[in-house]
């Protein structure tokens, strides 16, 4: 208990941003109790009705509840933000960890794919994998983790590079350890910080880049809402006329992406025994 | 007494770009249980590498162990597979290394990373590893052991993590430590305190140590035998007292003559022959050596046969060696 203190008084805006996560995580786990409305009963009569008792945030086109659908999609948003930032950047770590630290011809390989896969812009890449895959959660996840990996691996094995050569890591092999236990025990822990910086700033982009992809169609398939699709779809037109159906996904958004990046500051920080006592 | 460490014939090369580079050449010696034998030099003269070609750490490509034995209570090294010569490191031979500051891994508490060295060589649980890592940083005379194990690298002084890595070294009572500079780093008063420990714990585990140095203050005062290299090359070897008393090889003398002494500079005018001596000119590139011995460019004595053949390494008195034309 005197932890969580202690890290609350030296980490205000890092708890600030655990707050605001575990907030929409709770949202998207009992989205079926917090939401007031049903996600996807329609009503004519309410179509584009403005923020009221009864639609706290407005209703959509088809008189959906905004409130209720974006506790609702906070599943899907949540979803996809961290799993394809958990796969890309796990994934990358593991190609940026073995490029460093085996290096030779492997590495050499390796990073001319990764080259191929940067020069393809990471929205293109996703479309072709979703297109190829088919829409659904579970491809959405997957076409925008795989692009995630050669930003992940470069940075990582860059860092494996400069940490392969210090004297500690020449020290444990003197000790008898295997080079596989030396790249785990001792490489890999080094590159924490970088890592957790990284993905956090990766979940922000992989929700707008899920939004793109339902806005395209190609991502989590109607009538299930998306934050990403229900602010692409209603941008355009409804702007002027229904500035609710921007304004709340576009905050919930900022928000996740504001919450995600204070949590991962304070989380590199803490994780750090040099920046301690 | 049949030596612990046995070293001979050794040869490493590197092979670089520019060509191959001959960074140690067939250098042999041996340390016997207690006994602490040093190599001195120059930076660049091959010290180091032997060191690591003992423990085979020599990144292969581009280095190379092209020849020689060594061999830690009979068995040889360079014999060895990959998998019984990890046994062999940390458990039969050791090393603790020059940097204190950055030989530890930042982010691990320093009783973690001694128990982990002791689970993979002795098989101890971890509770029983712990309390062992706890046992060694107190026989490395750090106060406080059990709060100290849990603390990390950081939070320790230069001279205090040099302990530590003692203690890891000597965790699992290795028969050879192989110290690469361990004081270079140090205080001046560290120094001391950390070659007291080691010749302390020498005695009392029956470990051989080789001291790896430039120091030759530290080789005076810690050191039996001694192994003088130049250019990958042993040029001269005896024991400390021969060697301080009457030394041979030019370069030794030269070495001695640059130690400064106190109260040879009293702000007075100083005699010529009281003046700090160095010795003209930088260690030849290993990879561009003249033919003949290796230290003549720099030697005053040097005639033609020193600069066209390699002298050879030979008794030049009883048990005191040296490889030089004009010794």
């Amino acid at each position: 208990m005197s932890d969580i203190g202690y890290y609350a008084r030296r980490y205000p805006l890092g708890v600030a941003g655990a707050i605001i996560m575990t907030l929409f995580v709770l949202a998207a786990i009992f989205a079926g109790v917090v939401a007031p409305l049903d996600p996807f009963t329609t009503n004519a009569k309410a179509s584009l009705a403005g923020p009221s008792g009864v639609y706290w945030m407005g209703a959509d086109m088809m008189g959906r509840d905004v409130l209720s659908r974006l506790i609702h999609g906070a599943r899907v948003s949540l979803a996809v933000a961290l799993g394809a930032t958990m796969i890309g950047s796990g994934v990358g770590a593991a190609v940026g960890l073995a490029c460093g630290y085996v290096g030779g011809w492997f590495d050499l390989l390796v990073q001319r794919v990764t080259e191929i896969m940067q020069a393809l812009p990471l929205l293109v890449m996703a479309l072709v994998i979703t297109a190829s895959l088919g829409p659904s959660l579970r491809n959405t996840i997957i076409a925008i983790a795989i692009p995630l990996i050669p930003t992940v691996a470069r940075v990582i094995r860059s860092n494996v590079l400069s940490l392969r050569e210090l004297p500690f890591v020449e020290a444990a092999r003197a000790t008898g350890m295997s080079e596989w236990r030396v790249a785990i025990v001792h490489v890999l822990p080094n590159t924490l910080a970088p890592l957790i910086v990284l993905a956090t700033a990766q979940l922000g982009s992989t929700i707008l880049t899920e939004a793109s992809l339902s806005f395209l169609g190609l991502g989590v398939p109607e009538p299930y809402p998306s934050w990403g699709r229900m602010l692409s779809e209603s941008a355009a037109e409804y702007v002027r006329t229904a500035p609710w159906l921007v304004i709340y996904p576009g905050l919930a958004i900022s928000l996740i992406v504001f919450g995600s990046n204070l949590m991962g500051d304070a989380l590199r920080d803490a994780l750090d025994p040099r920046q301690r006592d | 007494m049949a030596p612990v460490l046995e070293v001979s014939g050794l040869n490493t090369v590197f092979h670089t770009r520019r060509g191959l580079v001959r960074a140690v050449q067939d250098v042999s010696f041996s340390v016997e249980a207690g006994e602490t034998l040093a190599i001195v030099g120059e930076s660049g003269c091959g010290k180091t590498i032997t060191a690591l070609s003992l423990m085979r750490l020599i990144p292969q490509p581009p280095g190379e162990i092209v020849s020689g034995s060594v061999k830690v209570d009979g068995t040889d090294l360079l014999r060895l597979d990959d998998r019984t010569m990890r046994q062999m490191r940390g458990g039969k031979i050791a090393m603790i290394f020059q940097e204190p500051m950055t030989a530890l891994n930042p982010l691990m508490t320093v009783g973690k990373q001694i128990a982990e060295m002791v689970m993979l060589h002795d098989g101890l649980p971890k509770a029983a590893a712990k309390n062992r890592a706890v046992e060694m940083l107190q026989m490395v005379r750090i106060p406080e052991p059990a709060r100290r194990a849990k603390e990390y690298p950081h939070q320790m002084s230069g001279g205090m993590r040099q302990r530590a890595m003692i203690a890891m070294a000597l965790a699992c009572k290795p028969k050879v430590l192989v110290a690469d500079e361990p004081t270079t780093a140090l205080d001046v008063t560290i120094q001391a305190q950390i070659l007291d420990l080691i010749g302390d714990l020498q005695r009392e585990f029956g470990t051989a140590v080789l001291l790896i140095t430039h120091d030759l203050g530290v080789v005076a005062e810690t050191a039996q035998r001694v192994v003088v290299m130049y250019a990958g090359r042993k040029v001269e070897e005896g024991s400390v007292s021969d060697l301080f008393a009457r030394p041979l090889h030019p370069y030794l003398r030269g070495l001695l003559g640059s130690i400064p002494r106190l109260g040879s500079a009293r702000g007075l005018a100083l005699s010529p022959d009281e003046r700090l001596r160095e010795i003209p000119g930088m260690v030849p590139a290993l990879s561009d050596l003249p033919p003949g011995c290796a230290f003549a460019p720099r030697c005053a004595q040097a005639d033609a046969k020193c600069h066209a053949q390699i002298p050879p390494f030979e008794a030049k008195q009883a048990n005191h060696f040296a490889a030089c034309w004009q010794a």
